[in-house]
């Protein structure tokens, strides 16, 4: 066992964990973070994503002992405050981006972390940037339209 | 009551969302009680053998591990797995699948052992201790090989590996045949698919020892019939048993039956006494959630120099895969009962064989047995015309039902409620402009490019009913149910029967409820899922969603207003046929007298005894039972191009025409489309569950799974037209399977047209890179 100290969310939590466990399994289960969901386990769904010191990862291949020291943003942690959405949550809302939802969570952080990137993606790049995130449902082709509706929402352009 | 304009219709953002886009939604395995342990399963390595014991000491020594279960355990206290539909004996071969293997495992991953510890990590280490000694047995991995004599049988005992074989007559066939200007045979292979929900299966079990209770919380698409289910298995009393549905990570068919996990995790919780959790890993979900299709089928056509197709003679072979899940076996009969798609056919002689494999069962997958008849019928159709040299359009065009002729019975005996084939596949030309088209390809081909159109004009059933004729459905309605219940505040709370996991209808039932009564969309609330507060249902699947629980609302909505108007009226002092009740609002003709909904709602839980003949509250619930079956219909069209040096086919334009019906809320009836167009192009094109002749799964994780992804396809356009069913009060056909059943066949067609000026007249799904390049090679062979 080993002691790690994260900062989820703004907020910094020490806990003793087993060296093997990752970072996903640390979020929803020792910090009951459950917006971060298990698609895979495997790096190649997308589900887990969240950003570690800014960027984009899969939590599932992350062992929480790597991400010792550093800031966590999850799902629960994207919004400013909880009366207001991120631009990429208003955009997935407006657009009809997401059916089931499971997806939904890891897509908003790949998709929040590309538009810092990149602010203004073409459509292709859009779909090219979100490849590592598996959807079932949407077909992906709303997903792509809440992306771009964020970014506008960004730039301050949405209507 | 009709529907006044305002919410239904409208394109509303969905209610569900604000939890989900702030991950705030509550899955199953977010679901954490007081003193859960966790579980992981022991399977099977082999397709086929004998277990000749399974050791578990080392496992329960393992630190914090509570219990291992195998069989022996289970024997004569629960189980064996149910399902949904039964045949007789003499009709049917069977065998009882156990919950864990018994003497036999019949397929890889079929669980063998449960480990229960006190953490997930604990349980997947001590499962690795656990040894299995089992004595390899010949396996068969392939549904026509498992039709040849002397192949191995999944069920010795049985001398078949055929579970259930229906003939077909043939005089009226055999005579159309015999008149018929030309005949050509096809073989059609419709490969197995993973349904590939991004939830797996998941299942907190928690036995309440105190009330003498189940709790079962699981990623279910029926929690209605899992209760029937566990109560059946575990024998207890349905009233000891409360299923719950959370969020649900997507279905597509595959979550609906009841799994073997969920049973034994049941009964085990009320060993332990302890609640249990377990999610499947994605490995697990590939191999050991349903599959879908796994369908080949033969078919012979009987067509006119004009392109009239006359009669089909045809059988499909169908993989049942190792034991019987839900429904499994009986999807095939969807097939011959969809197999004259949009067209007149005058006879249809079409014989099903299901069979035994040893492979994980197959059951629903969005479509379940209509795109299995789509991709026949429409690749038929293409063939036709090539062979005769006439535009598939125009040949469909020729084969179409007319739109006078409904109610229509097909050949197979299916009832068609409405329909306009033409007028769809009018819309995709022009939308498409195909003229334009053809004349771009002809300019590729002159360039040497491999440049196809593709056509899918389809119709299928949703919302099935009635109940009577719905055999062999066994245990199970197609009705749907639904609660309205006006709070004294006049909010509205409604319960419905189905299960939505992404289908919205938080969303369009409360445009109903808004409509209906006035209220604001905020001011009503839309419960599902849970058997212990909801009234019995039957569950979200078959795109019945709005056919048939949408419907149940409408009738609940109806009875609710024909009560409040009733009260209204004795407050009103007006005699009822002189009250009006619009947007909220009951009025009294040619007075100023009016009562909003809210006060009525008030004086009924209140002060309602007054009124005479009327109890107190404002609430009914209603069930709809379809008397008929809804057949939603489109045209869809696209344009490919084929690499010629890599095989690779690139998707360039896709246009799906579909046609549902009225529609509550568009927003959401184009994610359903969009969703399953780009599902049936995944088949189409990549997905493709593998297993090797040993009955080794070799696509058992996402690296060797090809789900489509963000990037495989391009922006798919969406047009629509209007016929509503008769069948329904609303006049809305369904909408969840439309996608997967018009893409499949739309995007093969076009490949072969791509394919076509060098000799191709077919070719298998799914078409990788290899499986065009080889085609491509073997063209060059034939040529060099």
């Amino acid at each position: 066992m080993t002691t790690v100290t994260i900062t989820v969310n703004g907020e910094t939590h020490s806990r003793t964990v087993e060296p093997r466990q990752l970072l996903v399994h640390f979020l929803r289960e020792e910090l009951g973070l459950t917006g971060t969901h298990v698609g895979c386990e495997s790096t190649l769904c997308g589900a887990c994503t969240v950003h570690l010191d800014g960027q984009a990862v899969k939590s599932c291949t992350v062992l929480a002992v790597q991400a010792d020291g550093q800031d966590v943003t999850t799902i629960e942690g994207l919004a400013p405050n909880r009366e207001e959405l991120h631009p990429m949550q208003m955009g997935f809302w407006e657009k009809h981006g997401l059916q089931c939802g499971y997806c939904t969570p890891g897509m908003i952080m790949a998709a929040s972390d590309l538009l810092e990137r990149n602010p203004n993606p073409s459509e292709s790049e859009i779909r090219h940037a979100l490849e590592g995130n598996l959807c079932r449902c949407t077909g992906y082709q709303q997903i792509v339209e809440a992306v771009q509706e964020a970014a506008s929402i960004t730039r301050g352009e949405a209507g | 009551m009709a529907f006044r304009p305002g919410a239904v219709g409208e394109p509303i953002k969905r209610r569900e969302d604000p939890r989900l886009i702030r991950g705030l939604g509550t899955y199953t395995d977010d679901i954490k009680l007081h003193g859960t342990v966790f579980a992981a399963f022991v399977r099977s390595d082999f397709a086929a053998g004998t277990v000749k014991s399974i050791d578990t000491s080392a496992a329960r020594e393992h630190d914090g591990v509570l219990d291992v279960l195998t069989y022996a355990d289970l024997s004569g206290e629960v189980g064996p797995t149910p399902v949904g539909a039964e045949l007789p004996p003499e009709v049917m071969n069977k065998r009882d699948h156990p919950l864990l293997a018994d003497g036999s495992v019949r397929y890889v991953g079929q669980p063998l052992a449960v480990v229960i510890a006190e953490t997930p990590y604990a349980a997947r280490d001590a499962a690795l201790e656990v040894f299995a000694d089992i004595e390899p047995r010949p396996a068969v991995a392939d549904l026509e090989e498992a039709l040849e004599e002397g192949a191995p049988k999944v069920y010795e005992e049985l001398g078949t590996n055929v579970c259930f074989a229906l003939p077909a007559p043939g005089e009226e066939t055999d005579r159309l045949f015999d008149e018929a200007d030309g005949t050509l045979d096809m073989k059609l292979i419709n490969h197995r698919v993973a349904p590939f929900s991004m939830e797996g299966r998941a299942v907190v079990a928690h036995w309440e020892e105190g009330a003498g209770k189940l709790n079962l919380w699981t990623s279910t698409q029926a929690p209605h019939i899992v209760k029937q289910q566990v109560a059946i298995c575990l024998r207890i009393p349905e009233i000891r048993v409360r299923v719950v549905a959370p969020e649900v990570g997507g279905g597509f068919g595959c979550k609906i039956a009841t799994y073997p996990e969920e049973l034994v995790l049941a009964w085990a919780s009320r060993r332990l006494r302890r609640p249990i959790r377990w999610s499947e890993t994605r490995s697990e979900n590939l191999l050991n959630t349903v599959h879908g299709r796994g369908h080949v089928e033969h078919v012979s056509v009987a067509y006119r120099s004009d392109g009239r197709v006359l009669a089909l003679r045809g059988k499909t072979i169908s993989d049942v895969g190792a034991y019987r899940s839900f429904y499994g076996p009986f999807i095939a009969l969807s097939t011959p009962s969809m197999i004259c798609g949009c067209y007149d056919i005058k006879a249809v002689s079409w014989e099903t064989v299901t069979v035994y494999t040893n492979t994980m069962a197959t059951d629903a997958y969005r479509g379940a047995g209509r795109p299995e008849a789509a991709y026949i019928i429409e690749r038929v159709m293409d063939r036709v015309a090539d062979e005769l040299g006439l535009d598939p359009a125009e040949v469909r065009r020729r084969n179409f039902i007319s739109k006078d002729a409904f109610p229509y019975t097909t050949a197979t005996g299916t009832v068609y409620d409405s329909g306009d084939y033409e007028l769809s596949l009018d819309k995709a030309l022009e939308a498409f402009d195909y003229r334009a088209a053809l004349a771009e390809q002809e300019r590729s081909r002159q360039a040497g490019r491999l440049v196809g159109i593709g056509f899918a004009t389809f119709t299928e059933v949703c919302g099935i009913g009635p109940s009577a004729g719905a055999s062999p459905l066994g245990r199970m309605g197609t009705w749907e149910s639904a609660t309205v219940r006006v709070e004294p505040s006049g909010n509205v709370t409604v319960l419905t029967g189905v299960s939505p996991h992404g289908q919205g209808q938080e969303t369009a039932f409360a445009q109903m409820a808004s409509d209906a009564f006035g209220v604001g969309i905020d001011d009503v609330t839309v419960v599902h899922g849970d058997t212990d507060v909801v009234q019995h249902g039957v569950g979200t699947f078959g795109s019945r969603g709005i056919a048939v629980g949408g419907a149940a609302l409408h009738m609940a909505l109806g009875k609710v207003s024909a009560k409040a108007k009733r009260i209204a009226a004795f407050h009103l002092d007006a005699p009822e046929d002189q009250v009006e009740f619009e947007d909220g609002e009951f009025t009294v003709s040619g007075t100023d007298r009016k009562l909003t909904f809210r006060e009525v709602a008030e004086r009924a839980h209140l002060w309602n005894t007054a009124v005479p003949g009327e109890e107190p509250g404002l609430e009914a619930v209603a069930r709809f039972e379809p008397t008929a079956t809804t057949f939603p219909f489109g045209a869809h069209i696209c344009q490919v191009e084929v690499d010629a040096e890599s095989g690779r086919v690139t998707l360039q334009r896709y246009l799906a025409v579909d046609d549902f019906g009225e529609v509550i809320n568009p927003l959401l009836a184009d994610g359903q489309r969009l969703g399953g167009v780009i599902q049936g192009l995944g088949q189409a094109l990549c997905e493709e569950v593998i297993y090797d002749e040993s009955g080794q799964l070799l696509t058992g994780s996402l690296m060797d799974y090809a789900m489509p992804r963000a990037a495989a396809f391009p922006h798919i356009e969406l047009e629509s037209t209007c016929t509503p069913t008769p069948i329904n009060p609303l006049g809305a056909k369904g909408i969840g399977e439309l996608g997967t059943i018009g893409a499949t066949p739309c995007v093969m067609n076009a490949i072969v047209d791509a394919l076509s000026p060098l000799g191709v007249t077919h070719l298998d799904m799914p078409a990788k890179p290899e499986r065009v390049w080889q085609a491509l090679q073997a063209h060059r062979a034939e040529h060099d």
